[in-house]
C-alpha cells in the first residue's frame, strides 16, 4: 500500500472512477427521461465498484456489479418498463422556490462536508487491510469470519429482512381481481359494440424495407399509421421518421395498383380515426 | 492516495443525491438518487474500513447493500401500487398529507 | 302530687352514668338483628314485588311490625330477667368497613335507652300501620306506602340499635329518606312534593352537622364505637368537645325541626296523616332528643354546648308553642305543639344529667299522646273529606264520640292534667329546669300554660260550638280499625305516665345510661305543681274565653303582630329566604359569572389560541414529500454546522 508505483496506479484509477462516478450522478439528476437516469447511475455503480476493488474489497466490489448493477439497477428499469418509460419529467419545477434553496442548501451541505472532511482526515495515514486480510487468508475469509461470527445474529435478522421485504412486495403489487377476467369472445363482441377499428391493428414495418417495430406503417394509399406502432413507443415519442422514398414508392404503387393487382380493394384510411372494414 | 479522496468523493456523490432527491419529481429517479446517496456512505465506509485496518466497515457496507436491496423490492413495489391507482409516478401527485 | 319523678327524693342525688360492658348477645337476644330484619324484610317485599304484592303486602307490612313489636317485648322481659349493670347487650354481625386505622363494625347495642325506643316505634308503630289500613283503603298506592313504612321503622330500629356513631348515620339518613319519600307521597300535589324537598335540604343541613361531628370524634378519639368514644370522653380538650357538641346540636335540630331549621315540620303535614303520626311526631322527630341524651358523656364535659342546647329547646318551645296557637290547619296546629314539645326535651337534654331521664320520659310519653292526637286528627280529617281547617269543623263530638273521646284523653295528657301522663313527664321536666335555673324553669310554665291555650282553642274549634262544615261534608265515626288503635292510644295517653313511673320505673331504668343528678329545692314541689296546674288552668280560661262564642269561617285579619307572625310560621320561610337562599342565589349567580367570563374566558381564549395557531401552522404542511425532504436536509445542515462549530476547533 505504501509501494509508490501502487499508489500512483491507484491514482490512476481513483482519478478515473471518481470523475466517471460524478458524471454518472449529474447524469441522474440532469437526464429528462428516467431510463436515461438508470443508465447513468449504473455507470457510478460500476465506477464505484472499481474503487472498492482499489480500496481493498474486492468482495464488495463484486457484490457492488452483481447486487447493484446486476440486480438493483435492472429492477428499476422493469420497474419503469412496467410504470411506462415515456414518463419523462418536465424540468419545470412546481414547488415555488423548492430547486433553488434545495440546490443551495445541498451545496452548503456538501461543502461543510467535504470541509469538515478536509480537516478531520488531512494527512491520516491509512493503515491497511493487508494484516485484516491475511489473517483468514484473504478478504471473502475475513468478511465472511465476521458476518458468521461476530454478525451473524444481524446477518440472520437482514435475512429475514429480505424475506419479509419480498412478501411486502407481492402484497403490494398483488391486484386484486373484483370481476372474472373477460374472455377473448367478450373482448371481441365489445369491440365489434364499440364500432372502433374491429379488425387487428396494422403491422409496423414497411414491406420489405423496415421490419423494425418503431417504423410505422404505410397503408396502401401512401398514409402513414401511427397505430401500427406498439403504444409504449408512440408514447414515448420514438418513431422513427418515415422514409420519404418509400412513401413515394407507396404512392407510386399505390396509383399503379390496376397493373399490380385486382382493382377491388378498398382504400382504407387510418383506421384508428374511422371504422375500417374488416379484412 | 490516501482515504481522505474516497471520502470527499463520497461527500460529493450524496450531495448530488441530496439534489437529486430534492429536485426531481420522479419518483423512480428519486429513488435512484437515494441509492446513489447509499452508494456513497458504503464508499466512506469501504474507505474508513482500509484506514482503520478493519475489515468491519466492510461488513457493515454490506449490510447496507442488503438493506438497501429490500428496500428497492418494497419501494418499487410502492410505486406501482400508486401507479396503478394514480396513473402518474410523479411525487407531488400523493399529497394527502395535506393541510 | 309527691310521686312525681324528680320530686320523689327529698335528698341531693348524684348518680353518675355507668359505661356498662356490652355483654354477648345470648338466648333471646341473639336474634337482635331481627328487629331490623323484620321490617326491612317487609320493605323489600313490597317495594321490590311490585303489583303482585298489593292485595296482601299491606297486611304483610303490618304483621312485619307487630312481629318487631312482640319480639321488642321479648327482649324488654329479657333485660328485665338481668341485673341493672348487666342490662346492656352487644352484637357484632360483621366488619363493616375496615380502613387502615378505622373500622367501624355492623354491630348492634341494646341497653335501657334502646329498648325503651324501640319499644316505642315498634307498638306505636304498630298502631299506625293498623290505622293506615283504614286510613289509606282506598289509595290506590297503598303497597307503596307500607312499603315506605317498614322502611322508616327498619332504619329507625337500625338508629337506635347502632352502636357506634357511623351506623347511627346510616339509620338516620335512611329515616331522612324515609320521611322525605312519605311526605311527599302524595307527590302528584306540588305542595307535598316540594314539602319533602324543603324537609330533605334543610334536613341535609343537620346531617352536615353529624357527618363533620362523626369525623371530629374520630380524629379526636380514633374511634365511633359509643363506649370507646365516651370513656375517653374526658381526656379530649374542651374545645374539641364543645364542637363535637354544637355540631351534634345541629344535626339534633335539624332532625327535630329545633330553631333554626324548624321550618320543614310544619310543611311536612303534606304527608298523609299516619305519617305525621308516626315520623312526624312520635319517633323520628325526637330522633334529635336521642342523640343529644345518647352522647351525655361528651356534653357533660362542656358546659357551653350544653348551655346552647338548653338555648335552643327553650326558644323552639315558644315558637313552635306560638305557631300551634294561629294555626288553623289541625295538622299544623298539631305540629307547632310537636316542635314545642320537643323543645321542653332538648330543653331538659340541656340540662344535663339533671334532666336526661326527663327528656326521655316525657319523649315517651309524647310519643303516645301525641300519635293520638294526630290519629285523631287523621280520624276527623277522614271524616270531613279530607277537610283540614278548623274554621270549618265545630261540634264534631256528637258524631264522633270515639275520636273525640280519645281526643280527649290526649288533651289532657298534654297539657297536664293529673294524672293523665303528660303532667307526670312534663312536671319533672319543669322541676329539673327550676334545679338548674329559675329563669328557664318559669319559661317552661309559662309555655305550659300556652299549651294549655292552643290545645284547647283547638279542641273547642273542632269538637264544639256550632257546625261550620262545608256543604259537602257529611261527618262520620271513622271504622274499627281505625279507632281500635285510637282506643289504644287513648288508654295510653292516660297510663303511660303513672305505668312508667311507678310501675316500670323509668328513672331507675335510664340512670345507668343516662346518670341522674338532683338537688331539692329551696321551696316545697307541691308549690311548682300547683303553680304550673294554675298557669295551665289559666291558659285553658283565655281560650275558653276567646273561642266560646262563634268562630269566624274566615280567619280574622284585624289581629296583634304576634298573631300574624305566628300564622306565617313566625316568617321561617321568609327568614330562609333572605338569610340562606337568597344569599346562595347570589352567591351562585356570582359564581356563574366568574366561570363563564373568568374561568371560560380562560379556556376557550387559551382553545381559540390553540385553534388560530393551528390554522396558520398548518399552511406549512404542503403535503408534497419534497418539501419535507428540504426541511430535513436543512435540519442536517444546521446539525453539521453546530458539529462543525463544536467539534472542530
Amino acid at each position: 500500500m505504501t509501494e509508490t508505483g501502487a499508489s500512483t496506479a491507484e491514482a490512476a484509477v481513483f482519478w478515473v472512477c471518481a470523475v466517471l462516478a460524478v458524471t454518472g450522478g449529474l447524469g441522474l439528476i440532469l437526464s429528462r427521461r428516467a431510463v436515461h437516469s438508470a443508465l447513468w447511475v449504473a455507470l457510478t455503480m460500476i465506477s464505484l465498484a472499481v474503487l472498492y476493488l482499489a480500496n481493498a474489497a474486492p468482495f464488495l466490489g463484486m457484490v457492488q456489479i452483481i447486487v447493484y448493477t446486476g440486480a438493483v439497477m435492472m429492477l428499476f428499469l422493469f420497474v419503469l418498463m412496467v410504470v411506462g418509460v415515456d414518463s419523462s419529467d418536465s424540468l419545470v419545477e412546481t414547488l415555488k422556490g423548492q430547486r433553488v434553496v434545495g440546490i443551495l442548501l445541498a451545496a452548503g451541505f456538501g461543502i461543510l462536508l467535504v470541509l469538515a472532511i478536509g480537516t478531520a482526515l488531512s494527512g491520516v495515514p491509512a493503515v491497511g487491510l493487508d494484516a485484516a486480510n491475511a489473517e483468514y487468508g484473504g478478504n471473502v475469509e475475513g468478511i465472511a469470519r465476521l458476518l458468521f461470527g461476530e454478525y451473524l445474529l444481524a446477518f440472520e435478522i437482514v435475512a429475514g429482512l429480505l424475506i419479509t421485504a419480498a412478501l411486502g412486495a407481492l402484497v403490494l403489487a398483488h391486484r386484486e381481481r373484483w370481476q372474472p377476467r373477460r374472455t377473448q369472445r367478450e373482448l371481441s363482441e365489445e369491440r365489434v359494440r364499440s364500432g372502433e377499428h374491429v379488425g387487428p391493428m396494422p403491422a409496423p414495418g414497411v414491406y420489405a424495407r423496415h421490419n423494425a417495430v418503431d417504423t410505422p406503417a404505410l397503408l396502401p394509399d401512401g398514409s402513414v399509421s401511427e397505430i401500427s406502432v406498439p403504444g409504449p413507443l408512440r408514447a414515448r415519442g420514438d418513431l422513427r421518421p418515415v422514409d420519404t422514398a418509400a412513401v413515394a414508392e407507396t404512392e407510386a404503387l399505390a396509383s399503379g395498383r390496376a397493373a399490380l393487382g385486382p382493382a377491388d380493394h378498398p382504400v382504407a384510411d387510418d383506421p384508428g380515426t374511422s371504422p375500417g372494414e374488416p379484412r | 492516495m490516501s482515504p481522505e479522496s474516497y471520502v470527499i468523493l463520497a461527500a460529493v456523490l450524496f450531495t448530488i443525491g441530496t439534489v437529486g432527491v430534492l429536485v426531481r419529481r420522479n419518483a423512480i429517479v428519486v429513488f435512484m438518487s437515494i441509492e446513489l446517496m447509499l452508494n456513497a456512505a458504503n464508499l466512506a465506509f469501504v474507505a474508513f474500513a482500509r484506514m482503520q485496518g478493519n475489515l468491519e466497515g466492510q461488513v457493515i457496507a454490506f449490510f447496507v447493500m442488503v438493506v438497501a436491496a429490500a428496500e428497492v423490492v418494497v419501494g418499487l413495489a410502492i410505486i406501482v401500487a400508486i401507479y396503478r391507482s394514480r396513473r402518474s409516478a410523479s411525487i407531488d401527485e400523493p399529497n394527502l398529507l395535506k393541510y | 302530687m309527691i310521686g312525681t319523678g324528680a320530686a320523689r327524693l327529698a335528698d341531693a342525688t348524684n348518680i353518675a352514668p355507668v359505661i356498662q360492658p356490652l355483654a354477648e348477645a345470648t338466648g333471646v337476644f341473639s336474634y337482635l338483628w331481627l328487629l331490623i330484619a323484620l321490617p326491612l324484610l317487609g320493605a323489600t317485599v313490597l317495594l321490590l314485588g311490585g303489583r303482585r304484592t298489593n292485595r296482601w303486602g299491606p297486611y304483610f307490612a303490618v304483621l312485619m311490625v307487630v312481629a318487631a313489636a312482640a319480639y321488642g317485648i321479648a327482649l324488654l322481659v329479657g333485660l328485665l330477667g338481668r341485673s341493672a349493670d348487666d342490662r346492656a347487650v352487644g352484637q357484632t354481625l360483621f366488619e363493616w368497613v375496615f380502613v387502615g386505622g378505622f373500622t367501624a363494625p355492623m354491630a348492634l347495642q341494646l341497653d335501657q335507652l334502646s329498648i325503651v325506643f324501640v319499644l316505642l316505634i315498634t307498638i306505636v308503630g304498630s298502631l299506625i300501620h293498623i290505622y293506615s289500613l283504614g286510613y289509606m283503603e282506598h289509595d290506590p298506592d297503598k303497597r307503596k306506602f307500607f312499603g315506605f313504612l317498614n322502611l322508616f321503622v327498619a332504619a329507625m330500629l337500625l338508629l337506635v340499635l347502632a352502636d357506634n356513631y357511623l351506623l347511627l348515620y346510616v339509620g338516620w339518613e335512611g329515616v331522612g329518606l324515609a320521611s322525605y319519600l312519605l311526605i311527599s307521597f302524595w307527590q302528584y300535589k306540588p305542595s307535598a312534593a316540594a314539602a319533602g324537598k324543603k324537609a330533605f335540604v334543610m334536613n341535609r343541613i343537620g346531617d352536615v352537622g353529624l357527618s363533620l361531628a362523626i369525623m371530629l370524634i374520630f380524629v379526636t378519639f380514633g374511634t365511633v364505637v359509643f363506649d370507646e368514644v365516651f370513656a375517653m370522653a374526658g381526656e379530649a380538650s374542651e374545645s374539641t368537645l364543645t364542637w363535637i357538641g354544637l355540631l351534634l346540636l345541629l344535626a339534633a335540630a335539624g332532625k327535630s325541626a329545633q330553631f333554626p331549621l324548624q321550618a320543614w315540620l310544619l310543611d311536612a303535614m303534606e304527608g298523609p296523616t299516619p305519617v305525621s303520626a308516626l315520623i312526624h311526631a312520635a319517633t323520628m322527630v325526637t330522633a334529635g332528643v336521642y342523640l343529644i341524651v345518647r352522647s351525655g358523656a361528651i356534653y357533660d364535659q362542656t358546659i357551653f354546648a350544653l348551655t346552647a342546647v338548653m338555648v335552643i329547646g327553650v326558644i323552639t318551645m315558644f315558637l313552635g308553642a306560638f305557631i300551634g296557637s294561629a294555626k288553623d290547619d289541625i295538622k299544623k296546629s298539631l305540629a307547632g305543639s310537636t316542635m314545642s314539645q320537643i323543645g321542653y326535651m332538648v330543653l331538659a337534654a340541656g340540662l344535663g344529667p339533671v334532666g336526661y331521664v326527663f327528656a326521655i320520659f316525657h319523649l315517651l310519653t309524647h310519643g303516645v299522646f301525641k300519635a293520638n292526637l294526630f290519629l285523631g286528627a287523621g280520624s276527623v280529617i277522614h271524616g270531613m273529606n279530607g277537610e283540614q281547617d278548623m274554621r270549618r269543623y265545630g261540634a264534631l263530638r256528637k258524631v264522633m264520640v270515639i275520636t273525640w273521646l280519645t281526643f280527649m284523653a290526649a288533651y289532657l295528657a298534654i297539657i297536664g292534667i293529673p294524672p293523665f301522663s303528660g303532667f307526670w313527664s312534663k312536671d319533672d321536666i319543669i322541676h329539673a329546669a327550676f334545679e338548674v335555673n329559675v329563669f328557664v324553669g318559669v319559661c317552661a310554665i309559662i309555655a305550659a300554660g300556652i299549651t294549655g291555650f292552643y290545645m284547647t282553642r283547638m279542641v273547642i274549634m273542632t269538637f264544639f260550638g256550632k257546625p261550620r262544615w262545608p256543604d259537602d261534608a257529611h261527618p262520620h265515626e271513622s271504622k274499627a280499625v281505625m279507632t281500635i288503635p285510637l282506643i289504644i292510644l287513648a288508654i295510653g295517653s292516660m297510663f303511660t305516665g303513672m305505668a312508667l313511673l311507678f310501675w316500670g320505673d323509668i328513672i331507675d331504668w335510664l340512670t345507668p345510661v343516662t346518670g341522674l343528678e338532683q338537688s331539692p329545692l329551696p321551696f316545697p314541689t307541691i308549690l311548682l305543681e300547683i303553680a304550673t296546674l294554675v298557669v295551665v288552668l289559666v291558659g285553658v280560661a283565655i281560650a275558653i274565653g276567646m273561642y266560646r262564642k262563634d268562630v269566624p269561617e274566615e280567619a280574622p285579619q284585624d289581629v296583634n303582630i304576634l298573631t300574624k307572625a305566628a300564622r306565617n310560621s313566625m316568617y321561617d320561610d321568609a327568614i330562609n329566604d333572605v338569610l340562606v337562599v337568597q344569599p346562595t342565589y347570589s352567591l351562585s349567580r356570582a359564581f356563574i359569572g366568574v366561570d363563564n367570563r373568568g374561568i371560560d374566558g380562560i379556556v376557550n381564549g387559551l382553545a381559540a389560541f390553540v385553534g388560530g395557531s393551528g390554522e396558520r401552522l398548518r399552511r406549512w404542511q404542503t403535503g408534497f414529500a419534497r418539501s419535507y425532504a428540504l426541511a430535513m436536509v436543512g435540519g442536517a445542515v444546521l446539525v453539521v454546522v453546530v458539529l462543525a462549530v463544536v467539534r472542530l476547533p
